[in-house]
């Protein structure tokens, strides 16, 4: 099976701080990969290795056979935190989607990106919304337009970071339910982080535990055992007492 | 005021307002979406650093100087924000000050000039020259050259990862787009002055912004604000006998707050 991702001791140093340290992997094409771990446990940094916005000081990816900054970016559809999304911008939710078409901002949009935009946001269930302004959407539908941005160029890998922030259970169930869609038809790759184990444990096909240092990777059943979390963590509990026991074992919050 | 178009001067005077006034309203937009409002303000000092130093050259084309100078200060300041992390308005302020303090140390060390200290600050635009006018459309047509950049500064704009992450190389575009800044501001002196400037940059873009459901719509509405405000302070300022300067930034404020209104009861 072809590699999706390769991670070969892959470290990152942001100034003085040590963001990932020595992590390695590899994630077979058509995988469904989640990233959980603690606030500041690198889960985002990697992330944006994987984009290229990041230069680990350290090893190396490949990513489906190509350094990150030469893997070409229509294959890869990114869905950024919600947080950085700049509300005051005056756009409408369809130029927010075909931004993943065009790979720059648009002007008179019209003819095939726009029908690849609209149909984009017919599968997340935001046709309707298309002309509302991105200002007046809720912060569950703007991750759906995100979503839509992401599978407007129909993606090899797909980055999340934290989709379901915003999102209610019937939204959360839905995203599960369109990504797995659009795996199962493009035989695409997955790539979430999340702070929700539960979700980790059902819907990943492998997991990934970072606290900086790969902490666990594997199976859901193998990363996410007892004994592998009392390994990475001193003791099992709820997800939020995981991340408290890695911060108080000098994480950084 | 028909009459008035008959006199070299004046149309002098037209065009190189008219076209000030589009290029600006321009890269205004991406100053007010990025919230750079401040930088327009900082590289107006720069550009009074750059007229002061060529004063103290005894070089009375003074924006032949200014330019180089206002367009190393705007790419300084990216820079120094790139390598330091510190935020646009900390840096700009920095170097706004840095660029008065040698201004007026410049302007110190040389008394006897034949230009009008007044005319920088405030802007004389019934003084401005043919070479003015040749300066202003030679700014224009750069910008016009750079008019497939709207894509690429708007995307990041919106969000600068997601364009890197399509590969857009943000921050060379950021140090075009700086420059673009500064080339505007400097041609923009003789017709607003430096104190006027940033307002030119910033109230046709932000009036526009109040009433355009897209970025798109945005910087066309803007552009036409830009024009309509340059004539309409002109004729008012030649109908009341104003200064010329101040009187457009007035009709572009009105504008404003028209909007602000409309919107408000939209």
């Amino acid at each position: 099976m072809t590699q999706a991702l390769r991670c070969i001791d892959l470290s990152v140093r942001l100034g003085s701080w040590l963001a990932l340290d020595r992590v390695g992997l590899v994630l077979p094409e058509g995988a469904f990969m989640t990233i959980v771990g603690p606030n500041g446990a690198g889960k985002t940094t990697l992330l944006k290795c994987l984009l290229g916005l990041v230069e680990p000081t350290g090893g190396r990816i490949e990513l489906l056979g190509h350094a990150p900054l030469e893997c070409p970016a229509a294959w890869l559809g990114y869905v950024p935190q919600l947080k950085t999304l700049d509300r005051s911008f005056p756009a409408r939710a369809i130029e927010l989607v075909a931004t993943g078409v065009l790979g720059r901002w648009p002007g008179w949009l019209r003819g095939s990106a726009r029908a690849a935009a609209q149909e984009a946001l017919e599968r997340v269930g935001m046709g309707e919304r298309a002309l509302r302004p991105i200002s007046v959407l809720s912060g569950g539908e703007l991750q759906r337009v995100y979503l839509a941005r992401a599978l407007a160029r129909r993606p090899r890998l797909i980055l999340l970071d934290e989709p379901a922030a915003g999102m209610d259970l019937a939204g959360e169930a839905d995203m599960y339910a369109i990504l797995e869609d659009y795996q199962s038809d493009a035989g695409a790759t997955i790539v979430m982080v999340t702070h929700d184990w539960d979700a980790a444990r059902h819907h990943s096909s492998h997991v990934l535990v970072l606290g900086r240092q790969q902490l666990a990777f594997g199976t859901p059943q193998e990363a996410l055992s007892e004994a592998q979390l009392r390994q990475a963590f001193g003791h099992v509990g709820h997800r939020h007492d995981a991340a408290r026991g890695q911060k108080g074992r000098g994480g950084h919050a | 005021m028909l009459e008035a178009l008959t006199m070299p001067f004046v149309q002098y005077a037209l065009m190189a307002g008219l076209m000030v006034g589009l290029l600006s309203a321009y890269f205004g937009v991406f100053v007010v979406q990025r919230g750079l409002s401040f930088m327009g303000n900082g590289l107006a000092h720069a550009a009074f650093g750059g007229v002061a130093l060529a004063l103290l050259a005894g070089w009375d084309h003074y924006l032949w100087v200014a330019m180089p100078y206002t367009i190393a200060v705007g790419l300084g300041i990216q820079y120094v924000q790139r390598r330091t992390r510190m935020s646009g308005d900390t840096v700009i302020g920095i170097f706004f000050a840095v660029s008065m303090a040698l201004g007026i140390i410049f302007l110190s060390l040389r008394r006897d000039t034949s230009v009008d200290a007044w005319a920088v600050l405030f802007g004389d635009i019934l003084a401005i020259t043919a070479g003015d006018v040749w300066m202003a459309g030679g700014a224009l047509a750069t910008g016009v050259a750079a008019l497939p950049m709207w894509r690429r500064w708007a995307y990041a704009t919106f969000d600068p990862e997601l364009a890197q992450a399509d590969r857009l190389r943000v921050e060379r575009d950021d140090y075009l787009l700086a420059g673009f800044l500064a080339l505007t501001i400097v041609v923009a002196v003789k017709v607003v002055g430096i104190v006027l400037i940033a307002a030119l940059l910033v109230i046709p873009p932000a009036t526009a912004r109040l009433l355009a459901p897209t970025f798109l719509a945005m910087t066309l509405l803007s552009m036409v604000l830009g024009l309509a405000g340059v004539l309409a302070g002109m004729a008012a300022a030649w109908h009341f006998d104003l200064p010329t300067g101040p009187a457009i930034i007035l009709v572009q404020a009105g504008f404003f707050f028209l909007a602000a209104i409309a919107r408000r009861r939209g």
